[in-house]
């Protein structure tokens, strides 16, 4: 487990780190209210407390998107299945009133079937990550939307919206839920010999079948665990507005996921994982859209902003990039 | 093999269908032109739908509120759709950044310009468009033209056949001497300018530009492409191929708005269903042509 | 090429070396890996600038930048993976890039009929319209030549050419060798195969550490003058290290460990019996192609045989997996070890680990102090050459890769292990090494089936040899029978000739 702090792969990540920094910084010197925290209510209020709420979707899909990408593939469904277990979840409890662990069962079960699904289209009919979750993030609204009948159901169960909108330790429970995520999915893959599977996988998939490495198991746990992430996310984002909206919760979610990955340092071919530099990468968004709405910039600009630094990380992550600068340095 | 699955849906022809067809997915099918090519590459368009919408908003803007001509507002448009495609293009061959990542990013960055242009729909109102758009078969034309230069350049030009090298084997043809980064560079801002004129076809089916359009077309071209018979790993494909693959996602469309009693939302569970069929009878048929040729 | 120098960080790759190529000669470049013979031929082709010395090409001196610079000047390469595109059809991939054209569009007639022509100088004829993928490696490679010599070559670098090649096709790719030496091009010939690098050289140049040894005539050079000069030993050295033979006694009373029946996959190879004891070495020989490696992955699961049965120690099992194949005891190192073998971002030490990781499953990890310990063991044991264990095996060079390989199957303690060409791009040095080991292991116990297509090898280390001939086995040797002679006529026996 030591192998996590390995110094040589803290590099990786670095860049996430100095991009967070960098922003808050900013933040500091322009805008001295952002990093007040005031108690009201009896919880914390504030910009940094806003980031990592309204971040907390996107940083449990990154967990289980990270594992994915470590494996060489990728799940675009995520969004999708975020809707429709916040769909199942409203459903459930407005048309009866099981107990909120019920309710839990139910939709992460449903989210674990819906990974699953995507396992064994790329697991054992071997399609194309891509391909194979682009089928259920395209019908997966459609379901959602079924399950809800196109109506955005808003429910008042306190027990279930303490998920998204309750409060533990004066601080949004979201968070707490980001960090026990976070923590589970580290002990996971570093206590158990999976996060060395995963990344010998995604690294080299037929030398480690013939090294004795179940691939297809591997590669069905990876996904199902993605889809239990969005499962979570999507209770948490559901619970958040009490309200399941099928069309619009975790929408392009998935690809601020995918973004949140690869700044946090996962290569998209696979291979090693950082799951700190993925919820890293998260923030990074998360602080960047904050950032902008607090400075009054229209909510357009986000877009734009959200893709020069999607640009700029790359680049800067980028071996050739970096060469054709260090090159221009020792000239100049 | 998949012609004969794409027969069966012709079922319901009749000429005027067929038009209606050609016309509701031209800008579309415009669009996976352009896709078709990158994806032959072994790259991927993520932008394509951003960048109608963008191109859209900008035409209507340009003409509605600063009164161009709409010819000048369409070259503005083409000229700076194609030039994103190439700056996209040039990111991707120079500094080797994925496709994936880059064209995401331009996803985000025409989406947000065309909102920053205007979140609101803006409608055009102009004698120009009024004549083209009454014409029926303006659109189903420009579509076909499209694809018949797109089958032109993919067999009949030296570039056509890096991209299918390229898409082979990337190493090889390097090593053979093909310009790789070049043609890399070129067929993305091909696609770009594919899918600027998509917007620009668009906004003469719309008669309007909307900053929103077209979300999640990107998903629907490499969905048309795929079913075509383009394998997503490059090398093997044809436009003819990606024609049919829009046919077909228009013929689910059509035949779902026809039915009526089926909510709309189930356009998509059938489409995605369809895609799963194909991409599994595409794989079984790979399977058995390999099986054969080894014996 | 006078007094090229080329270095890397941390190593002088080429020292002042000179190479003198001629007209209509075939002129080989030898030496061990690591000796130079790969860079000189990459700072030749433009892929590498030299740091000092200069080439000149028919008196004038040039200055390639690129590859396609070197093909623009004449000189043409043809590589070990044979760098075409297959999806493609032939007359295409001799045209890729250069296409005829007319009223600007490309004249698919008139590449259907240059390709034809362009082939038929080589005294091949077959169906340029088909794809690339449908011919074997053997025609491909020879499309891979007419093309070069189709861009006026002046010269030709064929690196490596016979590797993938059987007897007949390496005498097929001669004769085009020898129409393309009468027609003046000068062929610079790469390779590691003693007896071909003999019969097709006019002129012999040896490299080792970078620097020239020196360079002589074919026929002025003796088999072991030339590898003595390669691996810088003397000569009874070498003669000794061709003359280890396996010593240890195998217990024939027991029940062999594994026994194979009339295994076998259609279109792969067999039906075939096999047999291997514990402390036995069994040796695979044949030429390539003959189905060594196939018979191989069929033992270890890789693939599924149609027929047959495999009795582990009497019992009759299903071998469906390698996953099973490792909990019956197997251990495999495959013969490709870049794709089949290493995980190269991962550092040495899990590599070495990653096979009695996977066979423990997924909850019991190896702690990190163990892991550790099993590494630095192994490490020292097989002398792999790496500052420490957690570099990524990608970085290590071929025969280190190997030993690693090597290091991940021992530690898992296997009871039957396949090796599959195990002193394949390894050093003279590391391959005695490796050698040595099989040897040892076997006379700890371990039933080892050795594959390789050095034949020389298969015989010295071998207690038996089973003999394949175009995927079918056509007999045994051992004991007295187990001679190159016995062999050769074994592989060579009942083809007709021509």
């Amino acid at each position: 487990m030591r192998a996590r702090f390995d110094p040589s792969r803290l590099g990786r990540w670095s860049w996430a780190l100095i991009s967070l920094v960098l922003i808050l910084l900013f933040d500091l010197i322009f805008t001295p209210k952002f990093f007040s925290v005031e108690l009201r209510d009896g919880h914390y209020f504030g910009s940094l407390i806003d980031i990592l709420n309204r971040g907390a979707p996107v940083m449990l899909i990154a967990l289980g998107m990270t594992l994915v990408i470590a494996t060489g593939g990728v799940d675009l469904s995520v969004g999708a299945t975020m809707a429709i277990v916040g769909s199942i979840a409203a459903q459930v409890v407005t048309k009866s009133h099981p107990s909120v662990v019920v309710v839990l069962l139910v939709c992460l079960g449903i989210a674990l079937l819906l990974g699953t699904w995507n396992g064994i289209l790329v697991a054992v009919f071997k399609i194309q990550p891509i391909v194979a979750t682009l089928i259920l993030m395209v019908s997966g609204r459609g379901i959602a939307q079924l399950i809800t009948d196109g109506q955005i159901i808003s429910f008042g169960d306190k027990a279930l919206s303490f998920i998204g909108s309750g409060y533990l330790f004066r601080v949004p429970f979201s968070i707490t839920l980001v960090l026990v995520m976070l923590g589970l999915t580290a002990l996971l893959t570093r206590r158990t010999a999976i996060g060395l599977f995963i990344e010998s996988v995604g690294d080299n998939a037929t030398a480690s079948r013939y090294a004795g490495i179940d691939v297809r198991t591997v590669q069905l746990f990876v996904y199902a665990f993605c889809g239990f992430c969005a499962g979570v996310a999507g209770l948490v984002a559901t619970t958040n507005m009490r309200a399941a909206d099928a069309n619009n919760t975790g929408l392009n979610l998935e690809l601020d996921a995918i973004l949140a990955v690869v700044i946090g340092g996962t290569l998209l071919t696979g291979g090693r994982f950082q799951l700190v530099g993925s919820i890293l990468g998260a923030l990074v968004i998360q602080a960047l859209t904050t950032t902008i709405l607090t400075k009054g910039v229209p909510i357009e600009y986000t877009l734009v902003v959200k893709a020069l630094t999607v640009l700029a990380v790359c680049l800067l992550q980028s071996a050739k990039f970096r060469g054709k600068f260090r090159f221009k340095a020792r000239v100049a | 093999m998949i012609l004969a699955a794409s027969l069966k849906f012709k079922g319901f022809f009749s000429p005027d269908v067929f038009i209606n067809l050609l016309r509701d997915n031209a800008f579309l099918g415009v669009a996976t032109v352009g896709m078709t090519f990158v994806i032959l590459t072994g790259g991927i368009d993520l932008s394509v739908g951003g960048m109608i919408g963008f191109t859209s908003i900008l035409i209507a803007s340009l003409m509605t509120k600063h009164h161009l001509h709409p010819v000048v507002a369409i070259g503005i448009a083409l000229a700076i759709g194609s030039g994103l495609g190439t700056s996209m293009g040039y990111v991707i061959s120079v500094f080797e950044l994925p496709p994936f990542l880059v064209t995401l990013a331009g996803m985000f960055l025409t989406r947000g310009l065309a909102l920053i242009i205007s979140p609101e729909t803006l409608s055009i109102d102009h004698p120009w468009y009024e004549k083209i758009s009454g014409i029926k078969l303006a659109l189903p034309s420009v579509f076909l033209i499209v694809i018949a230069i797109g089958l032109y350049i993919a067999h009949f030009r030296p570039f056509g056949r890096a991209v299918y090298a390229i898409g082979g084997s990337e190493n090889s043809a390097s090593l053979m001497g093909l310009q790789v980064g070049r043609t890399k560079l070129r067929v993305y801002a091909l696609s770009g300018f594919c899918s600027a004129l998509a917007g620009v076809l668009y906004t003469f089916y719309m008669s309007s530009g909307d900053a929103n359009a077209a979300r999640g077309l990107e998903l629907d071209a490499i969905a048309a492409v795929v079913i075509g018979g383009t394998l997503l790993s490059g090398g093997v494909g044809t436009l003819v191929g990606t024609l049919f693959g829009v046919l077909i996602l228009g013929v689910i469309q059509t035949a779902i708005t026809f039915q009526g009693t089926l909510s709309s939302w189930w356009t998509k569970i059938v489409i995605g269903f369809l895609l799963l069929v194909f991409i599994l009878l595409q794989k079984a048929f790979l399977l058995r042509s390999r099986r054969d040729h080894r014996a | 090429m006078t007094g090229i120098t080329k270095d890397f960080p941390g190593v002088r790759a080429l020292d002042s070396v000179d190479f003198v190529l001629h007209r209509g000669e075939v002129h080989t470049i030898m030496g061990e890996n690591g000796a130079g013979k790969s860079t000189l031929i990459k700072v030749l082709t433009g892929v590498y600038p030299k740091d000092s010395g200069s080439i000149e090409l028919d008196g004038k001196t040039i200055q390639p930048k690129s590859t396609l610079a070197a093909q623009a000047l004449g000189i043409s390469t043809v590589y070990q993976e044979v760098n075409l595109i297959p999806s493609l059809s032939v007359a295409e991939n001799l045209f890729l890039g250069r296409e005829p054209m007319r009223m600007g569009t490309i004249d698919w007639k008139a590449v259907q009929s240059g390709a034809d022509r362009a082939l038929e100088r080589l005294n091949i004829r077959i169906d340029v319209s088909r794809l690339l993928s449908s011919y074997s490696i053997a025609i491909q490679q020879m499309i891979a030549i007419a093309r070069a010599v189709e861009i006026d070559a002046k010269v030709l670098v064929l690196d490596e050419p016979t590797s993938s090649l059987d007897a007949d096709e390496v005498t097929r790719l001669f004769e085009v060798i020898r129409t393309l030496k009468s027609n003046g091009l000068g062929i610079v010939f790469v390779s590691h195969f003693l007896d071909q690098v003999f019969e097709i050289s006019d002129r012999i140049t040896i490299l080792r550490n970078g620097k020239l040894v020196g360079s002589h005539d074919a026929k002025d050079l003796s088999r072991l003058r030339l590898v003595s000069m390669m691996i810088g030993k003397e000569e009874s050295d070498v003669a000794k290290m061709e003359e280890r033979r396996v010593k240890s006694k195998v217990d024939r009373s027991s029940e062999p460990f594994l026994t194979a029946e009339g295994i076998g996959k259609k279109t792969s190879v067999g039906p075939l019996n096999i047999e291997v004891r514990k402390g036995e070495v069994v040796g695979l020989g044949g030429l390539l192609g003959s189905g060594r490696t196939e018979v191989a992955r069929l033992l270890f699961g890789i693939n599924k045989p149609d027929q047959g049965t495999v009795r582990i120690n009497g019992r009759e099992t299903k071998i469906t997996n390698p996953r099973r194949a490792i909990r019956l005891g197997f251990g495999f190192l495959a013969e490709d070890r870049k794709v089949e073998g290493i995980i190269p971002s991962l550092s040495v030490r899990e590599n070495i680990m990653l096979a009695l990781q996977a066979k423990r499953g997924w909850l019991k990890l190896l702690g990190i102090r163990q892991q550790q310990d099993l590494a630095d063991r192994y490490i020292k044991a097989l002398k792999i050459a790496t500052p420490d264990a957690e570099k990524p095996i990608g970085q290590l060079s071929g025969g280190n890769q190997q030993k690693v390989l090597l290091a991940r199957w021992l530690v898992s303690q296997p009871q039957f292990l396949i090796l599959d060409e195990p002193t394949r791009g390894v050093d003279v040095g590391a391959k005695a090494e490796i050698e040595g080991l099989v040897l040892q292991l076997c006379a700890d116990g371990m039933a080892i089936l050795f594959i390789s297509s050095e034949l020389e090898e298969v015989l010295r280390d071998s207690h038996r040899v089973v003999v394949l001939r175009d995927r079918k086995k056509v007999g045994e040797l051992s004991g007295d029978s187990l001679n190159s002679n016995e062999l050769m006529n074994m592989i060579a026996a009942s083809t007709d000739a021509g």
